[in-house]
C-alpha cells in the first residue's frame, strides 16, 4: 500500500464528509456556499498573481533556450523557425504550440531494451493524448459552468453546449466533456500506480489534486444525470454570488456543497501546489527566448565583476620561455 | 579502483525496477568507479574558491565547515532570487516522467535517481522544506526533507552522474532543464569546496596558463610544431601557424584536448592545414593564442563567476591581438558558453568587427554581437562557395556516421552545418535513428566534466545509449567511423567505443576535412594524418 496515495484519498474522503456533514448536520450551508468560496477565489487570485510576480522578480541572467531545431547560420541551411526560433514572432508560435498542444510532451518515447542487447525507443503518444484531453475536457466544463453566472446565457455558450451534447443520450444530453475529464484523469491517476518508474517518483501531492477532480467531476455527474439538483435554485445561488448579493435558496442538496466545497478547495490550493505549472509555462526561460545571443547580446542585470587572469600577468609568469621560444611578448624583459 | 565489468555484464546488469523503499528512505551508496576524485586543494585556491582542503568521498567525514546547512541555505535564496530558472524548476513539475527514461544514465544504470525528475527532486526536497510553506508545515508529506548530511552526499554523488546534456529539457512540457539545475547545485556545492578533481584542477590550469592541460606557453608551441612535422611527413607541404600575432585577421580558438591528445591532434593538424589553405591561395591570415589556448570552459561546471573568469580571455586576447573576429574550433560545451552565456557575460565585443568571411563575401548575420564563429560554419561556408579544393574519395575506406554533441544540440542547432561538410568531405554517410540524432542526440557520457577514469564505469554505461545507436548503423551498414564536433568526444568515444563497439573508431570533423583538402603544392598523398594508407595507393 502506498502511504502517499493513501493520505491523498483520506485527505479527500475527509474533506468530503466535512462539506456534507458541515451542511446536513451543522447547517452552514453560509460556511461552504458563500463564505469558503469567496475565500477560495480571493486566495486564487492573490495567491496566483503573487506566485508569478515572485517568479518575474527574479530576473533571467542568461538566455538559455532549449534548441530543437537548425539554427538560423548561412542562409542557405534551412531555419528552424518554431523549434530554434530566432524572433519574438518564432517564440511566440514555439510558445503557441507549446502551451495549446503540449508540443514537448508529443515527443515522447519509450526506451525498451530488446532482445540482443539492443535499445529501442517508441513513440509514446499515450501520455500526451491523456494530458490534452484532460486539460482541453477541463476548460470546457470550466467554461460551461459560466451558464450559471452568466444572465442571459451568451450565446457562443450554448454553442459550446450544444457540440459538447453531440452525442445527446436522452435527457439531460450527455456532456462528452464531463465524461472525457473523468476519463483522462483516471488514466493519469492509474499510470501513477502502475507505471513502476512513475508511481517511485509520486508524491503526496500528485495523488492529491487526482482525487480532488475525480471528486469534482464525479458528484458534477451525479448531479447531472441522478440526482437531479434544483438547477433553478442552483442557478440564482450563483447569480447571488456573481453579483456580491449572496443568498442560500433552499433545497438545494448537500451533494451540491460537497461539490462547491471541493471546487473551493481545488482554487485555493492551486496557487500553493504543482497546478501553477499553468502559469510557469509561461515563463520557462528554455522556452520562452529566441536562440539569438550572438546576433543580439542578452542583459543580465548582476552581471559580476570578477577578477581575470590579465594577458600582462601571464606574460610576467612566462615571459623568458616566451622570449625562449620565439613567441611575440609586450615587455622584453 | 573498481574492475571494470565485461560490456555484456554490464548490459545485463541495467534494471529499470525501482527498489522497494521510496527514494527518501534509500540513501545514497557511493559505488566505485561511478564517482569522481575529490578537488585538489590547490587548485581551488588557484580559483580562490571557499574551503580548499584535502578530503575524500570515501570518508564518512567530507570536513565541512562548521555552518554548512547555513551556507546552503543561504546559497540557495541567493540563487533563487538570481535565476528565475531555478525558481520556477523548483515549482512548476508535475512529476508526469515524460523525461525519466531520456537520460543516458538512467538508461544506462537503472538508477531511479538518475531520472532527471529525480535527480531535480533530490534538491526540490531541500527547497520544498526550506522555502514553502507547505514543505514547512507537512514535511515529508509535502515531499519535504531536511538537508542532512546523507543528503548533501546524495546531491554530490548525483550532481555528478549528470552530463549537463539538456536531453530531457527537449522533452519537459514545461522545458524544466536539468542542466540548470545541476549547474545551481553544482554552484552550491562549490560554495562548500566539494567539486571534482577532473573539473577544478583544469579549471585551475586554464586559468593560470591559458588551458586545461597547464601547458606553457613554450610547450604549447612546441606541440603545434610537432604537427607542423607531421603534416609536412604527409602531405610534403610545411605549414606555418602564427602565435599571439597581432594585426591577424582572425583569433583562433579551440579546446586544448585537440593539442594533447589522439584522435584530437589529427583534428587540430586539420585546423592547421586549412588555415595554411586559406592563407596560400587568399591571404587570410589567422593566429592562435597561447594565452587564450583554451577553448572549453571547465568554469562553467563550477559556477557562473568562474565561468566567466575563463572565458574572459577570448575577447581580452581578440582586443590585444587587434583581430577582427573570433574562429572557434570544434567543442560542444565551448560551444554553448560561447552561443547562450559569453556575449552577456564578457560582451559587448565593440571593438571587433561583425564577422564576415573575407574569402566568399558571407556575412554572418547570427554572430554579428557576439563576434565569433563556428569553425564548421566557416568551412560549411567555404565549401558552398567552391572555395575548397577536395578530393572525398580519400576518405573511401570511411564509413561514417555523425554523433551530434549534447551543447552544439540543444544549446545551439547546429545540425545542418557539420551535415553538410561530412558529406562533402566523404562518400559514405550513414544516419544514426531518428530518436539518437539531432536534438534527440544522446551524450557521449562523459561530458560536463566527467571524463576522469576513476569514474570509468559510470562513463560506459551512460555512453551506452550512444554506443547502442552506433552499433546499429554498424550493423546495418558496416560503419567504421565515428565523426563529431567536439573535443570532450574525441576524448571520451574511442573508450566508449572500444567498450561497446570495438570496430568503430572516432574522428574529429576538421580531420576529414584535412584528409580530403588538395594542398597547393603537395606531394603524391600515400596515406592520410593517421598514417594510415589512402584508399586506392
Amino acid at each position: 500500500m502506498n502511504s502517499k496515495y493513501m493520505f491523498s484519498l483520506i485527505a479527500v474522503v475527509v474533506l468530503i464528509l466535512l462539506a456534507y456533514v458541515g451542511v446536513e448536520a451543522a447547517g452552514l450551508q453560509v460556511i461552504f456556499g458563500i463564505v469558503i468560496p469567496y475565500i477560495a477565489v480571493l486566495i486564487f487570485i492573490v495567491g496566483f498573481i503573487s506566485r508569478v510576480m515572485d517568479w518575474a522578480h527574479s530576473p533571467v541572467p542568461f538566455r538559455i533556450p532549449t534548441t530543437c531545431g537548425q539554427q538560423k547560420s548561412l542562409p542557405w541551411i534551412k531555419h528552424s523557425k518554431i523549434d530554434n526560433p530566432f524572433t519574438a514572432g518564432g517564440v511566440i508560435v514555439r510558445m503557441f504550440f507549446e502551451i495549446l498542444f503540449f508540443r514537448s510532451l508529443f515527443r515522447n518515447t519509450r526506451c525498451r531494451i530488446n532482445e540482443g542487447a539492443k535499445i529501442s525507443y517508441i513513440w509514446e503518444k499515450w501520455l500526451w493524448l491523456a494530458s490534452l484531453a484532460f486539460h482541453y475536457s477541463f476548460l470546457t466544463v470550466l467554461i460551461r459552468h459560466l451558464r450559471f453566472f452568466l444572465e442571459p446565457v451568451p450565446v457562443c455558450l450554448q454553442l459550446l453546449e450544444n457540440v459538447d451534447s453531440f452525442f445527446q443520450v436522452g435527457l439531460p444530453g450527455l456532456f462528452l466533456s464531463g465524461a472525457v475529464l473523468l476519463a483522462s484523469v483516471t488514466f493519469l491517476f492509474l499510470r501513477r500506480i502502475y507505471i513502476p518508474q512513475i508511481r517511485y517518483i509520486s508524491l503526496a501531492a500528485d495523488f492529491f489534486p487526482l482525487f480532488l477532480i475525480i471528486s469534482i467531476a464525479t458528484t458534477g455527474i451525479l448531479m447531472r444525470y441522478f440526482t437531479k439538483v434544483n438547477i433553478v435554485g442552483i442557478k440564482e445561488f450563483a447569480m447571488g454570488l456573481a453579483t456580491l448579493h449572496p443568498t442560500v435558496p433552499d433545497g438545494i442538496g448537500s451533494l451540491f456543497y460537497v461539490h462547491l466545497f471541493l471546487v473551493s478547495v481545488l482554487f485555493a490550493y492551486f496557487p500553493f501546489s504543482k497546478l501553477m505549472h499553468m502559469g510557469g509555462i509561461f515563463l520557462s526561460p528554455t522556452r520562452n527566448l529566441p536562440n539569438n545571443n550572438r546576433a543580439e547580446r542578452h542583459i543580465n542585470p548582476w552581471n559580476p565583476s570578477v577578477k581575470i587572469h590579465t594577458y600582462e600577468e601571464y606574460e610576467d609568469d612566462f615571459r623568458e620561455k616566451m622570449i625562449e621560444a620565439g613567441l611575440p611578448v609586450e615587455k622584453e624583459s | 579502483m573498481a574492475a571494470l565489468p565485461k560490456s555484456d555484464e554490464l548490459f545485463s546488469k541495467i534494471n529499470y525496477k525501482p527498489p522497494q523503499s521510496g527514494w527518501m528512505d534509500t540513501p545514497a551508496v557511493l559505488r566505485e568507479g561511478m564517482f569522481c576524485f575529490a578537488a585538489k586543494p590547490k587548485s581551488v585556491e588557484t580559483l580562490s574558491l571557499p574551503y580548499p582542503r584535502e578530503w575524500n568521498p570515501r570518508n564518512d567525514d567530507w570536513l565541512l565547515p562548521e555552518n554548512w546547512k547555513e551556507i546552503i541555505y543561504e546559497g540557495m535564496k541567493d540563487r533563487l532570487g538570481r535565476f528565475r530558472t531555478f525558481k520556477i524548476f523548483m515549482d512548476i513539475c508535475v512529476r508526469c516522467g515524460a523525461c525519466a527514461d531520456k537520460c543516458h544514465f538512467f538508461i544506462g544504470t537503472g538508477d531511479p535517481k538518475n531520472m532527471p525528475v529525480l535527480r531535480a527532486e533530490l534538491i526540490r526536497s531541500v527547497y520544498r522544506n526550506d522555502f514553502t510553506t507547505f514543505g514547512k508545515m507537512l514535511g515529508k508529506l509535502a515531499g519535504a526533507r531536511p538537508l542532512t548530511l546523507d543528503v548533501l552526499k546524495e546531491w554530490w554523488y548525483y550532481l555528478f552522474q549528470c552530463t549537463e546534456c539538456r536531453r530531457c529539457s527537449v522533452f519537459c512540457p514545461y522545458g524544466i532543464d536539468t542542466a540548470e539545475i545541476t549547474i545551481i547545485g553544482r554552484e552550491l556545492l562549490n560554495l562548500l569546496g566539494l567539486n571534482i578533481d577532473w573539473i577544478a584542477t583544469p579549471a585551475a590550469n586554464c586559468y593560470r596558463t591559458g588551458n586545461h592541460m597547464g601547458i606553457q606557453p613554450h610547450a604549447f608551441k612546441d606541440m603545434l610544431d610537432f604537427f607542423v612535422d607531421e603534416i609536412e611527413e604527409v602531405t610534403g607541404v610545411r605549414v606555418e601557424p602564427s602565435f599571439n600575432k597581432k594585426g591577424a585577421d582572425i583569433l583562433f580558438i579551440t579546446p586544448s584536448g585537440d593539442v594533447f591528445g589522439d584522435p584530437g591532434t589529427y583534428t587540430a593538424m586539420g585546423y592547421l592545414m586549412l588555415h595554411h589553405y586559406l592563407k596560400v591561395n587568399y591571404g587570410l591570415d589567422i593566429t592562435w593564442s597561447t594565452y587564450a589556448s583554451e577553448g572549453g570552459n571547465f568554469g562553467f561546471f563550477t559556477s557562473n563567476e568562474t565561468m566567466k573568469r575563463l572565458n574572459a580571455k577570448m575577447y581580452a586576447e581578440a582586443k590585444r591581438l587587434g583581430v577582427k573576429w573570433i574562429l572557434g574550433g570544434e567543442c560542444g560545451h565551448m560551444w554553448r558558453v560561447i552561443n547562450q552565456y559569453m556575449g552577456t557575460m564578457n560582451g559587448p565585443a565593440d571593438f571587433l568587427e561583425e564577422p564576415v568571411n573575407p574569402i566568399t563575401g558571407t556575412k554572418f548575420e547570427n554572430a554579428k554581437s557576439t563576434k565569433m564563429v563556428h569553425i564548421i560554419e566557416f568551412t560549411a561556408d567555404l565549401i558552398k562557395h567552391g572555395k575548397l579544393n577536395l578530393d572525398p574519395s580519400r576518405n573511401d575506406h570511411l564509413r561514417v556516421t555523425f554523433h551530434d554533441s549534447c551543447n552544439v544540440a540543444r544549446g545551439m542547432g547546429m545540425f545542418d552545418e557539420p551535415r553538410y561538410v561530412i558529406k562533402n568531405v566523404c562518400n559514405n554517410f550513414y544516419e544514426m535513428p531518428r530518436n539518437c540524432i539531432k536534438e534527440q542526440t544522446f551524450c557521449c557520457g562523459s561530458g560536463s566534466g566527467l571524463n576522469a577514469s576513476e569514474d570509468m564505469e559510470l562513463r560506459l554505461a551512460g555512453g551506452l545509449p550512444r554506443a547502442n545507436a552506433v552499433k546499429y548503423v554498424h550493423d546495418k551498414h558496416d560503419v567504421n567511423m565515428l565523426a563529431c564536433i567536439c573535443a570532450i568526444d574525441r576524448a571520451a568515444l574511442p573508450p566508449l567505443m572500444k567498450y561497446w563497439v570495438p570496430e568503430v573508431d572516432v574522428t574529429g570533423t576538421h580531420e576529414m576535412v584535412a584528409n580530403a583538402l588538395i594542398m597547393p603544392g603537395e606531394k603524391e598523398k600515400t596515406v592520410n594524418l593517421r598514417g594510415e594508407e589512402l584508399p586506392g595507393k
